[in-house]
């Protein structure tokens, strides 16, 4: 599957972002396609992870190299609380060393409006959400790409890995996604 | 029962919840709309349900009858769409109800120290004393609204 890149028009009138329509566990969620660096199979993961086994971290089970950093693998279920389930895909997310596991992907859609979280939530979905937006009569939370892993959480990974033991990079098979 | 300290005549909404009745200041309410489809998605905020749509806005659902009767509803009939304030902003929050509303005019008393900090004051109706509720302090969220880490370009404050 190739996804085609954002249309790049910044002086157009209406304000709009391309983005990817995913489930975890069954809830639908939103990320900005251009969040997104790649889209693989959770199937190429195997053997290119290494288990990380963190008991006060249970969302990270798995790190694996990427170039010269180490990328840390989220169960988006574990994240949001929602119920386990077989994650189909895994999101490499752009500007963070995060990976994300999935259900799949519904569709593409272009998001015309970004509503800022009713300031009634305030709690960690602050960080989670960069907002909600309204979607053919639904209502979809927008991910932050940065509010899966805060920094002391990055550290306390970092920490705990052994760098030898890093596998090699990712193979092939992944959909690249132009930035 | 509190001594009468300020008194002042003003509308309120009087809400159902079970077989209770509360008040709210009339100023504070907006409409009265029929329960629409909840949006649910994660979140770790008590009390909230999800958000519903209301003129193109994304309105938050907060079930207050646990905190204030013990217990969820377990029927609604309407929503009663309020202002809530947190610091200098304010924005919608729905709040299912079980009966009908209806607005009426009376003193109130304003609350005592001993009274829970959701009580803004009590009214007298029809032989009945009514608390007044304080949504602030009914409903969640920050005070002081945090700093927002938001990157599009295009972010709608929802009010």
């Amino acid at each position: 599957m190739r996804v085609a890149a954002p249309p790049a028009k910044p002086h157009a009138a209406a304000r709009t972002e391309q983005i990817i329509l995913f489930r975890i566990s069954g809830q639908p969620f939103a990320v900005s396609s251009a969040s997104v660096q790649e889209v693989r199979s959770v199937d190429s993961l195997s053997g290119a992870a290494t288990e990380v086994d963190l008991p006060t971290l249970r969302k990270v089970r798995h790190v694996v190299r990427r170039g010269d950093k180490a990328l840390f693998v989220v169960s988006g279920a574990a994240h949001f609380g929602l119920p386990a389930a077989a994650a189909g895909l895994v999101f490499v997310l752009r500007k963070t060393r995060t990976a994300l596991l999935v259900d799949g992907i519904d569709k593409m859609a272009t998001m015309t409006r970004l509503q800022a979280i009713p300031l009634a939530y305030c709690h960690e979905e602050r960080a989670w959400y960069r907002g909600l937006t309204a979607l053919d009569q639904n209502v979809i939370p927008v991910v932050n790409p940065e509010g899966f892993l805060t920094a002391d959480e990055f550290a306390l990974l970092d920490a705990s890995l052994v760098p030898e033991s890093l596998p090699d990079e990712l193979p092939g098979e992944g959909i690249e996604l132009p930035e | 029962m509190n001594q009468p300290v300020e008194s002042t005549s003003q509308s309120f909404v009087l809400l159902r919840l079970g077989e209770r009745r509360f008040a709210v200041a009339a100023v504070q309410i907006s409409e009265l709309v029929a329960p629409s489809r909840i949006f649910r998605f994660p979140h770790r905020t008590p009390k909230l349900e999800g958000v519903i749509l209301r003129r193109g806005r994304i309105v938050p659902v907060c079930d207050v009858a646990e905190k204030l009767l013990g217990k969820a509803l377990t029927s609604r009939r309407f929503y009663l769409i309020a202002v809530r304030h947190y610091g200098d902003k304010s924005e919608w929050v729905a709040l299912p109800v079980t009966g009908d509303c209806e607005l009426i005019a009376a003193e109130m008393t304003n609350a005592g120290e001993a009274d829970a900090p959701h009580v803004a004051g009590w009214i007298s109706h029809n032989g009945e004393v009514i608390e007044v509720l304080n949504l602030d302090a009914l409903t969640p969220g920050a005070e002081e609204p945090p700093p927002s880490a938001l990157t599009a370009a295009f972010v709608e404050a929802s009010t």
